[in-house]
């Protein structure tokens, strides 16, 4: 570990209350301690970075020469496994979340107590353990289960605690013996359950993308038929919201792939364009096909959505949070999986957004490939 | 003691559920009750109402609104007891970014509670750091 600080009293204070300081924690085999370095300004510590990079660098964010920011700056870029903690006063928390935003894993409010130093160490320990735990997981194909399953029993325990606590004011009757004073109560519960089927279902459909080569039915898929297929599950609920949607498609294309495959693309784009639109919306997909592959757009007049929300939209159970989404239920699973199938086809998908204008998501799927592949089948 | 003017809690969750329940609940006990749907709403509250205890969800807008709330309510009102609520699951011993105990200790939250705990529990916790 690393101490980056212009007052030496901080940097012997640390040394001295890690020096005997050892992590122990279930998973780790051994104990383990701490050997703890000091610079005194940026460059000194981007000097030793380079020489020997330490786990961990404890940085000041207030220094003589360069600022914590570019010490920062610079780990980020070169040795992005460096776990930075900010040691920041109290006046400037503000920027040391901002710091944490940037990269950097946490920060200790200055003056902090040996305990405090102690716990984020622990902390910072655990975390460095996990990191490699989860790489060396993830060599083996098994991280993202790992990590999936945790947040996956956070998205089932949710909905099962409101449903529980709505029965619960039932049981004990608490609005009374009316059995229509509880229509809201049961309509929630009936809106949680509802919720949690979407994510069995897109539970089902991760499993069934990822089934083996053998279980998968490839054929040529004719798209029109897709998309009609996409609109006709969606259409209840755009009558409802009022929104058109429209299919153009100049010629017939067809796709070499398996058609379930090429369903939960197109119904996830779909139904999201739909979800996320305003009353009295639009919907359009445009499908093209030529040589190099199929192009698939998607584009609607919707809330959409701002820039950096556009970069985590197809990471596992991401949300956007705000007041337009909060009473759209959904899993954050679709597009993942939308991007898993295109993977498996290698193919990509992009999304262009604007806040409150809407959002065109565009896929292509190349051809080519799949065809000379068919004969061994 | 009897208290002329009810002990006020600010709740924050963006689980419309959970917070219709735990409001009924913390007003049955005999609590003023104000609740904000995210971080932002409860940023907004806070510049207007101090409570007399404050209740965060976790994961609101971002991973770790309760944290920041937890922060700026401690700035503003540093004798308001705070507890962070979460529905994360520990059982599965993967530390999702600030959650761990440890963490939650210098992050100076008074309490860091599991959703799932039982009501009756969640209330004697809010009365010891009422007291306290
Ligand atoms: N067309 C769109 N316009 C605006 N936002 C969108 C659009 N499509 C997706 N999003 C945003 O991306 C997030 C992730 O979408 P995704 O399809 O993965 O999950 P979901 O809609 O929440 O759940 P489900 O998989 O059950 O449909 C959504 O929560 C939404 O905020």
């Amino acid at each position: 570990m690393l101490v980056v600080d212009d007052e030496p009293g901080i940097c012997s204070g640390v040394k001295r209350i890690l020096e005997r300081f050892t992590v122990s924690y279930p998973f780790m085999d051994e104990d383990r301690g701490f050997d703890v370095y000091e610079s005194y300004t940026g460059e000194e510590a981007i000097g030793f970075i380079q020489q020997s990079p330490p786990d961990i660098v404890l940085l000041d964010n207030k220094l003589p020469g360069i600022q914590g920011t570019e010490v920062l700056d610079y780990i980020n870029k070169n040795n992005r496994d460096i776990i930075v903690m900010i040691i920041t006063s109290y006046a400037s928390l503000e920027l040391a979340v901002k710091a944490t935003n940037q990269g950097a894993y946490d920060f200790i409010p200055k003056p902090f107590t040996p305990q405090e130093l102690k716990s984020s160490m622990e902390n910072v320990t655990k975390n460095i353990f996990l990191r490699s735990m989860t790489k060396k997981l993830n060599k083996e194909g098994k991280e993202v289960r790992f990590q999936f399953l945790s947040v996956l029993s956070h998205e089932l325990k949710s909905p099962l605690n409101a449903v529980e606590g709505y029965l619960q004011i039932m049981q004990e009757r608490q609005a009374g013996n009316n059995l229509s004073d509880y229509d809201q109560v049961i309509d929630r519960s009936l809106q949680r359950i509802k919720g949690m089927r979407t994510l069995i279902m897109d539970l089902l459909d991760l499993t069934r993308i990822q089934s083996d080569e053998k279980d998968k039915q490839y054929k040529q898929v004719n798209l029109k038929e897709v998309a009609q297929g996409a609109i006709e599950s969606i259409n209840p609920y755009a009558i409802q919201k009022d929104v058109t949607v429209e299919l153009h498609m100049d010629k017939e294309v067809e796709v070499y792939g398996d058609p379930n495959d090429m369903e939960i693309v197109m119904n996830n784009l779909v139904s999201n364009a739909v979800k996320y639109n305003y009353h009295g919306g639009g919907v359009d997909i445009n499908i093209d096909g030529d040589m190099q592959g199929v192009h698939i757009q998607v584009r609607d007049t919707g809330i959409g959505m701002k820039k950096e929300d556009t970069a985590r939209l197809f990471k596992e159970f991401v949300r956007i949070k705000n007041d337009q989404t909060k009473n759209i239920t959904g899993s954050g699973l679709g597009l993942s999986i939308v991007k898993k199938v295109i993977d498996l086809y290698d193919g990509h998908i992009d999304v262009e957004s604007e806040p409150e204008k809407g959002s065109t998501f565009t896929v292509f799927l190349p051809i080519t490939k799949y065809k000379s592949e068919t004969t061994t089948s | 003691m009897v208290m002329s003017d009810k002990t006020t809690i600010l709740l924050a969750d963006d689980d419309v559920d959970y917070l219709f329940q735990m409001k009924l609940h913390l007003q049955q006990s005999g609590y003023k009750v104000i609740t904000a749907e995210s971080q932002r709403e409860a940023e907004e509250l806070l510049q207007s109402v101090q409570p007399d205890l404050a209740i965060f969800d976790l994961m609101m807008e971002t991973e770790d609104s309760g944290f920041i709330l937890c922060y700026k309510t401690r700035r503003k009102y540093p004798e308001v007891p705070i507890i962070i609520a979460t529905a994360v699951a520990s059982e599965t011993g993967v530390s999702f970014g600030l959650n761990t105990e440890e963490e939650q200790r210098w992050i100076k939250a008074d309490l860091y509670l599991e959703k799932g705990i039982r009501k009756e529990q969640m209330l004697t916790e809010i009365k010891k750091l009422l007291k306290a």
